[in-house]
């Protein structure tokens, strides 16, 4: 920050307190008022009508899919983003940049889109359709089909934000843990896991935020059948519709609430990785002589 | 299952000088899985959709993506999406600029605040804009004496693709501006260079790859979005319909030909701006490897 006071003396305060006025109230009109808005019109007839419209049967119905829907797509995609991450990360091999750029693939496809290609795969005229209809399995307009939609949807965001974690802190502590006799399993439980944990909470969590509040995708594969196969998001269109505008923005306001912890922990993530990451280049230089800028990409399509 | 190959040769094929590399454990595991799981997830129903539209004629398929109503969505969602990518490149830009240059009360708040997009659901989003903007809301009823509608319209689509597309030009742009050499700054501060100057001859050239990565982003991302724009798009076919849409309503016609020929025109779409991104992103590195 040697070059700050400079850089002050740059603009005039007068333009700087322009500048900040322009960019908060475009941020004012542009994220707070919409978010507010949830909370007002939820809140609008009142408490009671509030918790009234959580307590019907068809929110509840539609609260424990999007909970059982999450519950099944994160762990899957822990898992592949561990794996992915840990491939690409720590090792060197042939087609690694092409392998990279497909896991980035379905964050650049229209949701609609992904939820189609499982129609033509799944659905009653798709590939698998006659054979899994014969044999009574039902897929799109089911469950499974709102499992599937919602695994391609979340498929990138825990290895894009573990990959540049886990290059940046290379294989040296982990080679010295095996030199010392460790097993894979204890390197990894023992040496990798906590080095990457914040990086993994903050894909998990954005993970489960993209898991439960999916709309297009999972509205082309659900079916829309009440109390069966809404989702919360696809609940709070069917209220929207029906014009229960009360209702609607209940549900809602559970999911803005959602998005709100989400940023929280995200935030305390990101601090947390970002002082790591400063330890790191300060421990380490013998490390490429430039450390490894952390800049998370989780979202970059 | 044929389809679960990708080109990804044997992992023995790896230059040799990388071997101590190998001393770590589960690269066959790792890989082996990671490329089961896409195959299973990502490039078979992908294939399908591929595979789908090739089983159609030329023809076909041109009439079916070539129709009047077709057309209309695709200049709708290409066109709201470039202005709101452009809206947002400027936008972008000066919030990226003063969370970055500027201290002010309430920065960590509004700094993590622009993530907001990303973690609202956009159905969420979609009727929390529409409630603000229709002829009664908060902001629509101060347009509405004018005669301005700024819901059920291609307006309405623009102004929620600009509340989508906000964080991928701040994101993209702010990590650059922060490690921008303040040096070069003050050298053409010194040199006599005003302020003005220095911003489009130091600080520009600087960020542009950064820039046009987020503005990329973001156009990408709005030509596919769905959820933040029906409910404020109002849907008239020919005026306001996006080409998602399209594809649900073609779907719901049981018109799976149809809407597949509309679904691969926007894939292919998605892999022209995800090659477009990658090579900004490149870009983008050598940038900054000259300037370290």
């Amino acid at each position: 920050m040697n070059g700050r006071r400079a850089l002050q003396r740059g603009e005039s305060p007068w333009l700087r307190w322009c500048l900040i006025g322009l960019a908060l109230g475009f941020m004012l009109l542009f994220l707070v008022l919409p978010l507010l808005a949830v909370f007002t019109e939820a809140l609008r007839m009142g408490v009671g009508a509030y918790f009234d419209a959580l307590r019907d049967p068809y929110a509840m119905a539609a609260i424990r899919l999007t909970l059982l829907v999450a519950a099944i797509t994160v762990p899957l995609s822990l898992v592949f983003g561990v794996a992915a991450a840990w491939a690409v990360a720590k090792f060197e091999f042939w087609g690694k940049s092409f392998l990279t750029t497909l896991i980035d693939l379905p964050f650049s496809v229209s949701p609609v889109v992904a939820g189609l290609i499982y129609v033509l795969v799944f659905g009653a005229q798709g590939w698998f359709g006659p054979w899994l209809d014969e044999r009574g399995i039902q897929i799109i307009f089911a469950v499974p089909g709102i499992v599937l939609a919602t695994l391609f949807i979340t498929f990138p965001f825990i290895a894009r934000e573990l990959i540049p974690l886990m290059q940046a802190q290379g294989t040296e502590e982990e080679q010295a843990a095996l030199v010392l006799g460790a097993s894979g399993l204890q390197t990894f439980w023992r040496v990798t896991l906590p080095n990457i944990k914040w990086g993994l909470i903050y894909g998990v969590i954005l993970t489960n935020a993209r898991a439960m509040g999916e709309f297009g995708a999972v509205s082309v594969v659900s079916g829309h059948i009440r109390g069966l196969t809404n989702t919360m998001p696809l609940h709070v269109e069917v209220l929207y519709n029906e014009f229960q505008s009360v209702a609607a923005f209940a549900v809602a306001s559970l999911l803005a609430l959602l998005a709100l912890v989400t940023l929280v922990i995200k935030t305390v993530a990101e601090w947390r990785i970002e002082r790591e990451m400063q330890t790191l280049a300060e421990l380490a230089p013998e490390r490429p002589s430039s450390p490894p800028v952390y800049t998370p990409r989780t979202h970059a399509s | 299952m044929t389809t679960a190959s990708i080109d990804l040769p044997a992992p023995e094929a790896a230059p040799p000088r990388r071997a101590q590399r190998r001393v770590l454990p589960g690269f066959h595991l790792a890989l082996g899985y990671t490329v089961f799981y896409m195959s299973l997830i990502v490039l078979i129903p992908l294939a399908a959709l591929i595979l789908k539209t090739l089983s159609m004629s030329w023809a076909d398929f041109w009439n079916a993506v070539t129709t009047p109503r077709v057309l209309a969505s695709f200049r709708l969602s290409f066109g709201a999406a470039f202005l709101a990518a452009l809206v947002n490149a400027f936008m972008g830009l000066l919030v990226a600029w003063v969370l970055v240059r500027y201290s002010f009360p309430g920065k960590k708040v509004v700094d993590a605040l622009v993530d907001l997009p990303f973690a609202l659901p956009t159905a969420v989003a979609g009727i929390a804009l529409t409630a603000i903007l229709a002829g009664n809301g908060w902001i629509g009823q101060f347009f509405e004496p004018f005669g301005i509608q700024l819901a059920f319209n291609p307006t309405g689509v623009v102004i929620a693709l600009i509340f989508v597309g906000l964080p991928f030009v701040v994101r993209t742009v702010q990590p650059v501006l922060q490690e921008a050499e303040k040096e070069l700054e003050e050298a053409a501060q010194c040199l006599g260079a005003t302020r003005w100057q220095i911003f489009w001859r130091v600080i520009f050239p600087t960020i542009l790859p950064a820039l046009l990565t987020g503005f990329a982003m973001a156009f990408a991302r709005g030509v596919g979005e769905f959820g933040s724009v029906i409910f404020i798009a109002g849907n008239i076919p020919m005026v306001s319909e996006i080409a998602p849409l399209v594809i649900i309503g073609r779907l719901e016609a049981f018109d799976y030909l149809g809407a597949t020929a509309v679904a691969s025109v926007m894939l292919l779409f998605s892999f022209i701006m995800l090659l477009a991104i990658n090579s900004l992103q490149a870009w983008q590195r050598r940038r900054a490897g000259d300037s370290a």
